[in-house]
């Protein structure tokens, strides 16, 4: 019963944090911080819901695959994201650092 | 309220979309679908437990593989091959390659 509900108290945090990144990588102006959103509320998100899931799955070989899932996640995601942030920083994109009216990314160096 | 966590993952997903179909560079593009495809990891997961065939996480961990394994490669075809959102620094990005 207490498993139950810390489960269900995971699986909501984790949907929370889900739509706080995708809002994040949605409205936000620049690309770097839009990565910022979406890089660091991509791991935890996943985090918390698959720990979420294998509470629900108790030990069984559900968890033994969820427990894969979460390994591989926790270190393929911050190593895209910091791909995705060097390919765009050697290909010279500029962090939009002042404002702009355009709102968008500023490219003039 | 596994049906709460599948929604939550949905709209996520929806958003991600909405920014790869608009991103102004291709590197929002690529972190859009980054994001989508490990939404769509967790999404299969919670399906999985949904229906009560956790057998399906086996294709979730083959998606996670997938998914990066297309992000980087989809980043280095960008970095060096044709279709660049900026001009004039492909010679710049190669330089790091030995090639």
């Amino acid at each position: 019963m207490i498993i139950d509900i810390v489960s269900w108290i995971l699986l909501l945090a984790g949907g929370a944090l889900g739509i706080v990144g995708g809002t994040g990588i949605h409205r936000f102006p620049d690309f770097y911080s839009r990565l910022h959103a979406a890089g660091i509320t991509d791991t935890l998100c996943a985090m918390l819901i698959l720990l979420g899931l294998g509470l629900q799955a108790g030990w069984s070989i559900a968890a033994f695959k969820l427990a894969l899932i979460f390994v591989f996640l926790f270190f393929t995601g911050p190593t895209a994201s910091h791909a995705l942030a060097n390919a765009a920083q050697h290909s010279g994109l500029k962090p939009g650092l002042d404002r702009d009216d355009r709102g968008g990314v500023n490219q003039h160096d | 309220m596994f049906i709460a966590a599948l929604l939550a993952i949905l709209v996520t997903m929806g958003l991600a979309l909405a920014r790869a179909l608009a991103g102004p560079t291709t590197y929002d593009r690529i972190a859009a679908v980054n994001m989508f495809g490990t939404k769509t990891v967790l999404l299969i997961a919670v399906v999985a437990f949904l229906a009560g065939r956790t057998d399906l996480l086996d294709i979730a961990l083959v998606y996670a593989l997938i998914n990066f394994i297309a992000v980087v490669a989809a980043l280095k075809l960008v970095t060096q091959g044709d279709f660049h959102s900026t001009d004039g620094d492909e010679s710049e990005a190669r330089q790091g390659e030995p090639e």
